[in-house]
C-alpha cells in the first residue's frame, strides 16, 4: 500500500511526501497537495466530461444525493452541498480536485466525502472495502464535467 | 413519573423553553427524575420525525384505518393474553391488562438490575418470558416480538420520552453520545452531522429529520414491516456503506438510550409511520 503523507501548513504552502511501492494495484494514486488544490491530474490521466456527467448523474458519485446541477433528466437532487452549476467558473481543477479527494484538509467537518481514499476509515462495509468511492480515472472524468460548468 | 403540571412540576417549567412548540401533542411538564435535577439537556428543541415526514405519510399515520402498525398492535393484544411455557402463563397472568404498562416503554432503554446491563424494550420482554413464563425468548426482530413491543409502546402513546441517564446508566449513555459522533463508513459520516448540522436539508428526495426515536418500533413503508430501533439504525449505518453492528447489540443499545435522551420530552407516537 503507498502510503500518502500531508502536511497542511497555514501559510497555505502544502507538502505532501508519497512514498512510492513497488505494488502495481494501487487503488489510490498518489497527489500532491499545493496550496488549496491538487494542480496535477492523478495519475497524470485524461479526463472525459461525457464519462463524467454520467458518474455525476448516477450511483456511482451519487453527487445529485447532496448537490444541485444542470442535470433535468434525474429527479430529486439535493442540498446538503453548495449547488454544482457555474462550478466550473468559480474553481480551478486543482481546487475541485482537492475537494474531491481529501475535502477534509480544507473542512474538518464537512459531510462531503472523501472520493479517493481507503486508509482512515471505520466499518466499511465489506463489497466497499479497499476500494475508493472513485478511481483515479472518475475522479478526473468528474472534474472535466464540473469544468464545463459555467 | 411525569405530572400533568402538578406542583412538583411546576419549579421546573423554565426548563421547558428548549421543547419548544409540540406540533405533535402536548409536552405535559418534566419529564422525570423527581427528588433529582436532570442531568442536562440537549442542545435543541427536539422535534419528531412526524414533522420532517411527507404529508402522505403523515395522512397514514393518522388514520386509524389505513395504519398498517395497528396490526401489529392487534397481534401484540393477542399474545399479551397467549399463555406459554410449563405455567400456561402469559403477560396477562402478571400484569393484568395492558394499560398496566402505561408510561413504561418512554422509559427505555434502561438497566435492567438483575443482569446489570442496559436493554430495550424488546430485550425487556424477552427476559419477561425466561424469567416468569419460563419460555424461549422470541428471537429479536421476529414479528411476535415486534408486535408485543408495538403493544406495549402503544400504552405509552402521548408520554414524553424520559430515559434515565444517571447510575449504571451513565456510562452507557457516554458510550452512545461517542458512537453518535464517531464517523463510520466508506462515507466516513457520524450521525451528528447530518441529525444535529444539517437537520431541514434535503438529502435527494428525503429531508433530513432530528434522527428521533419516539415512534419507534414504528412501521416502515420502505419495507412494509413495523421495525425495531435497532434495525433503523443499520440502515443508516448501511447508506453510509458502514458494517451494520448487531440488532441487540450493546453498541446500538447505548446509541438508542442516547438517542432516546436527545428526544427527551418528545411523545411517544404509536404505531408511527416513517418512509
Amino acid at each position: 500500500m503507498r502510503m500518502i503523507l500531508a502536511v497542511w501548513l497555514p501559510a497555505a504552502v502544502a507538502l505532501a511526501a508519497a512514498v512510492p511501492s513497488t505494488a502495481g494495484s494501487d487503488p489510490i494514486a498518489i497527489y500532491q497537495i499545493v496550496g488549496d488544490a491538487i494542480p496535477a491530474p492523478l495519475d497524470d490521466l485524461d479526463g472525459d466530461p461525457v464519462r463524467g456527467r454520467a458518474i455525476v448523474a448516477g450511483r456511482k458519485g451519487n453527487c445529485l444525493a447532496c448537490h444541485e446541477a444542470p442535470i433535468p433528466e434525474e429527479p430529486f437532487h439535493g442540498n446538503l452541498g453548495p449547488p454544482l452549476d457555474g462550478i466550473g467558473s468559480r474553481a480551478s481543477s486543482g481546487a475541485l480536485r482537492l475537494r474531491l479527494v481529501a475535502p477534509r484538509t480544507l473542512n474538518p467537518d464537512t459531510v462531503m466525502p472523501a472520493f479517493h481514499q481507503v486508509e482512515g476509515l471505520r466499518r466499511v462495509l465489506a463489497p466497499h472495502r479497499g476500494s475508493p468511492i472513485l478511481a483515479a480515472q472518475e475522479i478526473e472524468d468528474v472534474i472535466a464535467y464540473l469544468l464545463t460548468l459555467r | 413519573m411525569a405530572g400533568n403540571g402538578t406542583n412538583a412540576v411546576r419549579p421546573r417549567l423554565k426548563r421547558l423553553r428548549w421543547l419548544g412548540p409540540a406540533m405533535m401533542g402536548a409536552v405535559v411538564g418534566w419529564p422525570g427524575w423527581v427528588g433529582s435535577e436532570p442531568p442536562e439537556l440537549p442542545p435543541f428543541s427536539p422535534r419528531s420525525g412526524y414533522e420532517f415526514a411527507r404529508p402522505e405519510t403523515r395522512a397514514i399515520q393518522d388514520d386509524e384505518f389505513a395504519n398498517p402498525g395497528l396490526f401489529w398492535i392487534e397481534r401484540g393484544a393477542e399474545l399479551w393474553r397467549s399463555p406459554a411455557g410449563p405455567g400456561e402463563r402469559s403477560c396477562h397472568s402478571c400484569h393484568g391488562a395492558a394499560t398496566a404498562m402505561a408510561g413504561t416503554a418512554a422509559t427505555y432503554p434502561k438497566i435492567d438490575e438483575v443482569v446489570a446491563r442496559l436493554v430495550n424494550l424488546e430485550q425487556r420482554i424477552n427476559l419477561c418470558r425466561t424469567r416468569h413464563v419460563g419460555a424461549e425468548p422470541y428471537p429479536l426482530e421476529s414479528d411476535p416480538l415486534l408486535s408485543l413491543s408495538a403493544y406495549v409502546t402503544r400504552q405509552s402513546a402521548g408520554e414524553p420520552l424520559r430515559v434515565r441517564i444517571d447510575g449504571r446508566a451513565r456510562e452507557w449513555f457516554e458510550r452512545g453520545r461517542e458512537l453518535y459522533r464517531e464517523r463510520v463508513g466508506q462515507m466516513n459520516v457520524a450521525c451528528t452531522q447530518c441529525h444535529d448540522q444539517r437537520v431541514g436539508h434535503l438529502l435527494r428526495a428525503e429531508r433530513i429529520s432530528q434522527g428521533q426515536i419516539n415512534g419507534f418500533p414504528a412501521y416502515l413503508l420502505r419495507w412494509g414491516t413495523v421495525s425495531s430501533v435497532h434495525r433503523r439504525f443499520q440502515f443508516c449505518n448501511e447508506q453510509a456503506r458502514a458494517e451494520p453492528l448487531p440488532i441487540g447489540s450493546d453498541d446500538y443499545n447505548a446509541l438508542q438510550l442516547y438517542v432516546a435522551w436527545r428526544g427527551t420530552g418528545l411523545v411517544v407516537e404509536a404505531p408511527a409511520v416513517r418512509r
